[in-house]
Formats: C-alpha cells, sequence, structure tokens
C-alpha cells in the first residue's frame, strides 16, 4: 500500500537513506549506524562497492565544470542529497561566482541538512519536492528567485533517475522538466545499469541496497540514451560513469576507467 | 648554496611522493594542481619544523589537521603519510641520524594527534548538523502531520455529511455531529452500536454482506440507497457510501461510512411519481397507471385467472358543464370521483380517471362475471343520490360497459376496446345502466362498423342504385310519383334495403354523401322522365334524413341539383321522417319554407298524430301527410282494427282539414286499398299498388299511357 503522504521517508534514522548511504560510500561522517551498518555489509559482498559513487561524484564535478565553462550560471540539482564536500554550487562557484543553484530533495532530514549548509547564502537555495511532480518544482516561488528561465539551465540529474520506476514514465518527467528550458540548456545525467561483465557480487550487492535502502531500476544503454530525448549529448556522448572525461583535473586514481555499473552523459538542447 | 637547492629539489620529490602515497586513499574532490600546492605547504612545514631551533614538534599537529581537513580522512590516508614520511624525511641540516629520526618521530606524532584531533571535529560536527536537521524534519514532518490531522478533525466535525468511523467488525468507534443529529442519539449510546442496528431488518443483510466483502479488500467501497432508523423511530432516507481505510499493521484499519441525507430528493420522487400517475382534479389513478396496472395483470397472470373492466362513462356531463359552467362540473367530477373510490376502493379494485367524464375500474383476479356486475350496481346506486355543488342540486347517471373474462386470449387493448364498445351499447340501450360485454351483439356491431366503412368506396364504386315504387292516386289509380327507394348491391352481403344502411350511414355520418348522391340520382332519373314525356306531372319523393334537414347547406343543395338537372321543382317531394321530426325545428323550417317557396314539396312520413308531428306542423309548409304502415296494416283484416281506422280517418280529415293530401304507406291488399278510398285517403303505395323497380319498370307505365293522359293508369281495372 502506498505510505501516505504525511509520513516523509528518512526520517527515521533507524533506517538507512539515500543520501546518508551515498555520504558514508565516500567517507563523509554524515551518516548513521544503520547507515555504516549497511554500507558494510554491502562491502562484504562487493568490497569495490564505494567506487561507483565516487566515480559518480567525480563526474558531477566534472560535468558542472564543464557546463560553467559553456556560459551556464543558472542549476538544478534535482534529487541532490546532502550538500557536503564538492557540492555544485561551491564546485560551480569556484569557476564562476555569478553561479545559483537549486537543490531539490524528497528527503526532509538531507533538505533540513541542506538548509542549514547554505544558511543566508542568497545564490544557492534548497527545495523540498518530489521530481516526480515536476508543476510543483516549476511553479514553486523560490525556485524563480534564482533562475532565469528565459536564460539557459543546467538540469541535473544525477543518480536519480535510477530510482524511478517505468510506472512513474522518468522519460515523462524529463520532458515535463525540460519543456520550459531556452535552448543552450543542458541536462546532466548519471544512471545505474546492469550492462557490462556484471559479477554475481555485484548482482547480490545491488539485491542488498534494493532490500535495505530503496527500489533501484537499472537500465540499459539505449534507455539511458533515450532518457536524453531532445537533448544532443555533448562529447564523448554517453560512457562508462568513469570514462566521462577521465582526463579532467578531478581524477580519482582509485576508480578504474573500465568501472561499469553507471552510465554518465551531458545533452545540450538545441 | 647547493645545499639550499639540494634541499628544495629534496622537498619536491617528497611531496610528489606524499602525492602518489594519498592519492585514491581518500575521495578528495580538490583538483590536481590544488593538492600538489597543498603537499608542497606541507611538505616545506615539514621540513622547517625537523630544522627548527629551538625544535618543537607542534607543528606537526597542524600539519595533520590540514591533512584531514584537506578532505584525506580515511585512515588509509594517515597510514601512508606516516610511513612515507616515517621511512626518512629529508634533513636539510645533516643532522646526526638518531637525533633526526627522534625529532622526526615526534612530529609525526603530533600530525597524528592533529589529524585525529581534526577528523574528531569534523565527525562530531557531521553528527551534530546531521542529529539536528532529523529533528527539525521530525519537527515538520509532526507539524505537517498535525495539521493535516486538524484539517481532518475540522472536515470531520463540519461536515454536514454523517460521517461515522467504525471497525472492522461493524461497531462504531466515533461518529460527527451530523450523524447524530441525524440519527438523534447521542454518542456514546451510539458506540454501543454496529452499523447495521440502523438499516432495517430487510436490508441488514445486505449491509453487513457488503461490509463483510469491503474488510475483505474484495471491493473498493459500496454505494446504496437506505432508509435510516433513528432513536425516535422516524425514519431517514440516506443515500449510504462506505469506504474501508487499512491501517498498519496489515489485518487492521477502520471503515468511514458517509450518510447524505437524501430524504427530500426521496419525497420529490415520490411525489414526481405520484403526480405522474394520479389525475390532478380528482386524485384518482390516472390512464398512465390504469395501463402500467393492466399490463402488470396480464404479466403476472396464471393460467386460469381471469379479470374485468368496467368503461364508466357519466351521462349529461356535458349538459351539466354547458349550463353551469366548467368549475361546477370539475366539483361534480370531483364528486363522482369521491363516490366511485369509496364504493370501489374498498373492495380493492383500482378505480382511474380516463379523462373527460371517463372512468375505468380495473377487477383483477375476477372470480367471473357476476362480480363484475356488482361493482357497476354499486357505481350506479353510488350516483343515485344527488349531489349538492354550489346549491345546485344535480343528478347524473352513468353508463357502464363491462367486459370480464379470461385473461389467457387476449391483451390489454383488446380488453378496453370491447369495454369501450360495450359502454357504447348501454348508452345507446337508454343509459343509466351496465352492458355485459356481447360475443355476438359485439360481432353483430363490427359487422355494422364494417358495412358503414365501406359505405363511402361503394356509392363511388357504383354499388348503390334506386329503385322506384309507384305512388298512386286511389280515386282513379293514376299514377302520380314515384317514391325513391335506395339500395346497395353489397358484393358479398348481397342485396341490402335501406333498413340496412340508412341509419347506419345517419350515426356514422355519412347521411351528407349519401343522401346528396340519392337526391341527385333521384332528380337526374325525374328530370329525364320529364324530358321524355313532358305531358305528364310526375313527382319523385326522396326522403330526408334529420342531419340533411338540419344542414344549412340543403336549400344551396336542393337548388342546385334542381339547377344541374333541370328537374322542375314541382315534381320534387322531399319526405321528412321520424328522426327530423325529433329535431330542432329552426333550421328547418327556414330551409323548408325557402325551398318550397320555389315549389318544392314537402310530406311527412310516418305520420302518425304524435305530439312531435303536430307541433312540427305548425312550423314546417307540408303537403302531404304519410299515414304510418303500423295504421294501415290494421285495415287489412276483415273486420279491421277498430282504433286503426279510427286514427287513419283522423290523420285524412286532419289533412284535407289543413289543404294537405293524405298518402297511405303499405297498401298491400285489394281491401286495404278499397277502405282507404272509402275514408278518403287521397293516395298510396304498398306492394299491392306497385312494388318498388327500376327506373325502367316507371318508363314501361309511361310509355303505356294513352296519348291524351296526362298520367297512367297503374290499378288493375277491376278497382278503378
Amino acid at each position: 500500500m502506498e505510505r501516505p503522504d504525511w509520513v516523509p521517508r528518512g526520517i527515521d534514522v533507524d533506517q538507512p537513506s539515500i543520501a546518508r548511504v551515498y555520504d558514508c560510500y565516500l567517507g563523509g561522517f554524515h551518516n548513521f549506524a544503520a547507515d555504516r551498518a549497511l554500507v558494510a555489509e554491502i562491502r562484504k559482498v562487493l568490497p569495490a562497492a564505494p567506487l561507483f559513487a565516487r566515480a559518480n561524484r567525480t563526474f558531477l564535478t566534472s560535468a558542472v565544470r564543464y557546463c560553467v565553462q559553456a556560459g551556464i550560471t543558472q542549476f538544478v540539482d534535482l534529487g541532490s542529497g546532502i550538500p557536503t564536500v564538492g557540492n555544485v554550487h561551491e564546485v560551480a562557484r569556484k569557476a564562476d561566482p555569478r553561479a545559483r543553484v537549486v537543490y531539490v530533495d524528497s528527503d526532509p532530514v538531507a533538505v533540513a541538512h541542506s538548509e542549514a549548509i547554505l544558511g543566508e547564502d542568497e545564490q544557492a537555495t534548497v527545495i523540498h519536492a518530489d521530481l516526480r511532480e515536476p508543476k510543483r518544482i516549476q511553479e514553486d516561488p523560490a525556485v524563480h528567485r534564482l533562475i532565469d528561465f528565459d536564460r539557459p539551465v543546467a538540469l541535473l540529474m544525477v543518480a536519480v533517475l535510477h530510482f524511478i520506476p517505468d510506472s512513474d514514465d522518468p522519460a515523462g518527467i524529463i520532458g515535463e522538466f525540460a519543456a520550459p528550458l531556452v535552448p543552450g540548456s543542458y541536462l546532466i545525467i548519471s544512471h545505474g545499469t546492469d550492462d557490462g561483465p556484471v559479477s554475481a557480487q555485484f548482482t547480490n550487492a545491488t539485491n542488498m541496497y534494493r532490500q535495505g535502502v530503496a527500489a533501484v531500476t537499472m537500465r540499459p544503454r539505449d534507455e539511458v540514451a533515450a532518457l536524453f530525448g531532445d537533448f544532443e549529448l555533448v562529447p564523448p556522448g554517453l560512457t562508462w560513469v568513469a570514462q566521462w572525461r577521465p582526463a579532467s583535473e578531478a581524477e580519482d586514481v582509485a576508480v578504474p576507467e573500465t568501472l561499469f555499473g553507471a552510465y554518465a552523459g551531458v545533452g545540450r538542447k538545441r | 648554496m647547493a645545499a639550499g637547492r639540494l634541499a628544495v629539489a629534496r622537498r619536491i620529490t617528497l611531496a610528489r611522493a606524499w602525492l602518489d602515497a594519498l592519492r585514491g586513499t581518500s575521495h578528495v574532490v580538490m583538483s590536481s594542481a590544488d593538492l600538489r600546492a597543498l603537499l608542497h605547504l606541507l611538505t616545506d612545514r615539514l621540513a622547517e619544523a625537523l630544522a627548527a631551533e629551538p625544535f618543537s614538534p607542534a607543528p606537526g599537529y597542524e600539519i595533520g589537521r590540514l591533512l584531514a581537513d584537506a578532505g584525506f580522512t580515511e585512515p588509509e590516508s594517515l597510514a601512508r603519510t606516516v610511513g612515507l614520511l616515517g621511512a626518512g624525511t629529508p634533513d636539510p641540516t645533516d643532522r646526526p641520524e638518531p637525533e633526526a629520526r627522534a625529532r622526526l618521530a615526534e612530529l609525526l606524532g603530533e600530525l597524528a594527534a592533529g589529524h585525529t584531533a581534526a577528523l574528531r571535529d569534523r565527525i562530531l560536527t557531521a553528527q551534530e548538523a546531521l542529529i539536528r536537521a532529523a529533528l527539525i524534519a521530525r519537527n515538520r514532518a509532526e507539524s505537517l502531520l498535525h495539521a493535516t490531522e486538524t484539517r481532518f478533525r475540522t472536515v470531520f466535525a463540519g461536515s454536514a455529511v454523517g460521517i461515522g468511523i467504525s471497525d472492522l467488525t461493524g461497531s462504531i468507534l466515533d461518529a460527527n455531529q451530523a450523524l447524530l443529529d441525524m440519527l438523534r442519539h447521542p454518542l456514546e449510546e451510539l458506540r454501543q452500536h454496529s452499523i447495521a442496528d440502523f438499516v432495517h431488518p430487510d436490508d441488514a443483510a445486505e449491509v453487513s454482506a457488503a461490509y463483510a466483502a469491503l474488510v475483505r479488500g474484495e471491493r473498493d467501497h459500496f454505494q446504496t440507497d437506505k432508509p435510516l432508523y433513528r432513536g425516535d423511530g422516524t425514519v431517514l432516507w440516506t443515500h449510504v457510501t462506505m469506504s474501508l481505510i487499512p491501517e498498519e499493521p496489515a489485518g487492521t484499519g477502520c471503515v468511514v461510512t458517509m450518510f447524505e441525507d437524501v430524504t427530500d430528493r426521496h419525497l420529490l420522487e415520490t411525489r414526481l411519481r405520484y403526480l405522474a400517475t394520479h389525475d390532478p382534479l380528482t386524485q384518482l389513478p390516472n390512464r398512465a397507471l390504469l395501463h402500467e396496472n393492466l399490463n402488470q395483470v396480464f404479466a403476472d397472470a396464471r393460467p386460469g385467472d381471469r379479470l374485468g373492466i368496467c368503461f364508466v362513462d357519466l351521462d349529461g356531463f356535458k349538459v351539466v358543464n354547458d349550463c353551469f359552467g366548467h368549475a361546477v362540473g370539475d366539483r361534480l367530477l370531483v364528486e363522482v370521483a369521491g363516490r366511485l373510490d369509496k364504493s370501489v376502493s374498498t373492495m380493492g379494485h383500482l378505480v382511474a380517471r380516463m379523462g373527460g367524464d371517463e372512468f375505468v375500474i380495473l377487477v383483477a383476479d375476477s372470480t367471473g362475471p357476476d362480480q363484475v356486475i356488482e361493482v357497476a350496481e354499486r357505481v350506479l346506486d353510488a350516483l343515485l343520490l344527488p349531489m349538492w355543488i354550489d346549491d345546485h342540486e344535480l343528478t347524473v347517471s352513468a353508463s357502464i360497459g363491462i367486459v370480464e373474462r379470461r385473461v389467457a386470449g387476449t391483451d390489454p387493448a383488446d380488453m378496453l376496446r370491447a369495454a369501450d364498445a360495450t359502454l357504447y351499447r348501454a348508452k345507446s340501450d337508454g343509459k343509466g345502466r351496465w352492458a355485459l360485454f356481447d360475443p355476438l351483439r359485439n360481432a353483430y356491431e363490427m359487422a355494422r362498423y364494417t358495412l358503414s366503412a365501406m359505405m363511402p368506396s361503394a356509392l363511388a364504386g357504383g354499388e348503390f342504385f334506386v329503385d322506384y315504387q309507384p305512388v298512386v292516386r286511389l280515386t282513379d289509380g293514376v299514377l302520380a310519383g314515384v317514391d325513391a327507394r335506395p339500395r346497395w348491391r353489397h358484393p358479398r352481403q348481397g342485396l341490402l334495403g335501406p333498413d340496412r344502411f340508412v341509419s347506419l350511414a345517419e350515426e356514422t355520418g355519412q347521411t351528407a354523401t349519401f343522401s346528396r348522391w340519392l337526391l341527385l340520382t333521384a332528380c337526374e332519373q325525374a328530370a329525364r322522365w320529364q324530358q321524355s314525356y313532358p305531358g305528364m306531372s310526375l313527382f319523385v319523393s326522396v326522403g330526408l334524413s334529420a342531419s340533411q334537414s338540419e344542414d344549412p347547406r340543403l336549400v344551396e343543395d336542393v337548388l342546385r341539383i334542381l339547377d344541374s338537372t333541370g328537374l322542375d321543382p314541382r315534381r320534387l317531394q322531399l319526405e321528412l321522417n321520424r328522426s327530423a321530426a325529433r329535431a330542432n325545428v329552426e333550421e328547418p323550417s327556414a330551409a323548408v319554407r325557402a325551398l318550397s317557396a320555389r315549389g318544392v314539396r314537402f310530406a311527412m312520413a310516418d305520420f302518425s298524430l304524435s305530439h312531435a308531428n303536430l307541433a312540427l306542423m305548425r312550423s314546417l309548409p307540408v303537403h302531404t301527410l304519410k299515414i304510418a304502415e303500423a295504421f294501415v296494416q290494421g285495415l287489412c283484416p276483415l273486420e279491421p282494427d277498430p282504433s286503426d281506422l279510427q286514427i287513419v280517418t283522423a290523420i285524412v280529415s286532419l289533412a284535407h282539414g289543413l289543404g294537405l293530401t293524405a298518402t297511405a304507406d303499405g297498401v298491400e291488399t285489394a281491401t286495404q286499398a278499397a277502405r282507404l278510398v272509402d275514408i278518403g285517403c287521397d293516395a298510396g303505395q304498398g306492394s299491392f299498388l306497385g312494388r318498388p323497380g327500376p327506373p325502367e319498370q316507371v318508363g314501361r307505365l309511361l310509355a303505356m299511357a294513352a296519348p291524351g293522359d296526362s298520367q297512367p293508369s297503374v290499378l288493375p281495372p277491376a278497382l278503378a
């Protein structure tokens, strides 16, 4: 049965949450015992589990830097999680001080945490919303305070679309978000996949994650590519997450280029 | 200075080695350039600290902190650092080994301490922030929940729709004010009951079954309209909607039932149905309801079932309306309806007003004609007593057509038709009575109707023709005129005389067409004779019906026919028959006078000294009185009937006294003829004097006339 709306996810600190488990993978301290316990269990099965998170994080940084270089100063990060070290507004502002960021997450603890971190920052804000309701987000005054939709925007959906099942029509959701964006806007996506030489341990680890944290819908390459819709992939196109511009400055040597498990790409709206 | 450069070179090498050692140990987001810069800094600090005089290990602490703050928080990062640096950090001053190593060890100790301290601070800060965020989130959720609950409470309490919350067994847990008001029970009392207690026992099973299905998850919700029984015994009509709210853990939950008061709607629907099925004036069931009931009787009938229908039609109701106005007429109908209702409804039969002054009584499951006749008698009795309406004492009677038969073999339309036909018979039999459907009579009437329906095409098709019967002057046996007698050669029924169709034509309103044809045909024939035998002054006699004599166009029609045929008006005699005599005298007298002035002659047929006859004579200028056959009959036997003799004599002297002629009808024997001559009757017709025959027969008589005679003689010479 569907969980009623007024009991939000993530509040139960005895249950692992997506945001805290991700932080744990990255070696952060913004997590509780339940999160750490699950990560420990997963690492028993798949010791390299944290690498996937780290590769993803590196891609995020690279993609944001790429967009700033392309002239983007407005970012919307859907499913932003806990904004710890190397978050979007820090990375973007380092390259362009004018950068403005709207973080969106449905986890009320992550949102409260983000609010505390962002404090009085006038160029960054966080809103509590489910990305499955594009209209609500698009109509939120907080978004409009920072984002001018008449100018290009970079929309981030990093490591979030695999939490949206087919029944929620992810392509449709992307379409709704993309509709008001002007040409020259960017769409940044990384997405979990079963493609590649997955081992039994990989599958087990994924299932443990599904049972302990949240349901995951892995998608094959063509489906992930299709999610870009009208956004034309910039070079190197859709690649393994660790291979997207590996020559960038933010390299994490622990992560092998051949690491599969997720696709990554950046698309530009024509 | 070479030593200085060497030292620098060694530091750069160390920094690079340190970077290599650290790479991948922690997930750090610094760019390579920044990382290199950092490690150069740290390496320099380390070297300075090693060479410092006096020596202090304190800077090592700071180095450790900076390393942690840069993001190198994994144990691996510290391990590699200590391992690398501990293996031999180049000492720019080339100090003796043991001292150098001691200094390094102390520095590394401080480094580790600083790293750990920084880590501890970071962890504590992070955890505190996270916990605070969790608390904030929780508070927000609770506020939201509280707001939602408040919202729910407000809706629940304030809703005009009655809402009841019951557990999965049906016991009432909670009810809002609206429901308490509806049921007129206090809440505490309600809690001891289950939902099913408030529906009618007949409905309880259905409601309980639906409730159970709901709880089992077999259906989403359940809607129905049910009467609800209040504490005080009154009933409330409600539209009920039940929904299941499952809760966790599985198997718990509650049912929410909403009760919407639809009593008004229900009453309205009931009222509308009533209005649609009842006559607004008398409040009796109307024709729609009668048909419904009648159809139902047929639908539900078992073999052998019988039913009866009475068609009740008030006699002379039109007169009441015309004399006293429609308001009185309406009140009369209401009074009649009331009496019918009282006398018949108590027997369980349906009384309906069909419209106007017509009522129908349906006797379902009848036991035989007697039962239905009894009903009809009761109706007639009920109407015997006069009614007082607006100071008028009015009495009405009714004619009733009764049909009673088995249900099998008939249908509603057939029943109603039969009843209607039977009613008509009751009316024509004299009104104020009932008549029972008679299949033979019905067949007879059907036959007559069929016959009348065929008349128009028969007329057009030439099935009708005219025979002519001689009218003879009794004194000298001369042919005075002819009586036109219509006949119908019916293709199936053979030759039909006027008795079969003349009154039929009158009843079915076809007289005009028929009469005009008769008049035209007779005049045309007479005109032909006139032309062929100009010396003869023969008249032709044609009967006029009542409706003809009342027709304002009579004069016009007759004159037109006379014109078109060219017949001398003095050769036409129009006979006014009995029904004409009964009619209103105004129109006929004016027409008669007008035609008379043109020369047309008038005879009063079937004359019998009745009041009507005599009255009519006062206003109509007739020329001849035709004595009724009945009286002439009495002159036939050896001993004539004295009264008939008297009457005939009286009529003849009356006629002569008024300057009219007398003609006798039905002269069949020589004796009658002789006696009539004695009495002084002027003319006669009958089988003795000549049977009706085709025009040729008359033609022959005319041809036989001796030249110079104005009229041929028809009587056998013996009598002349």
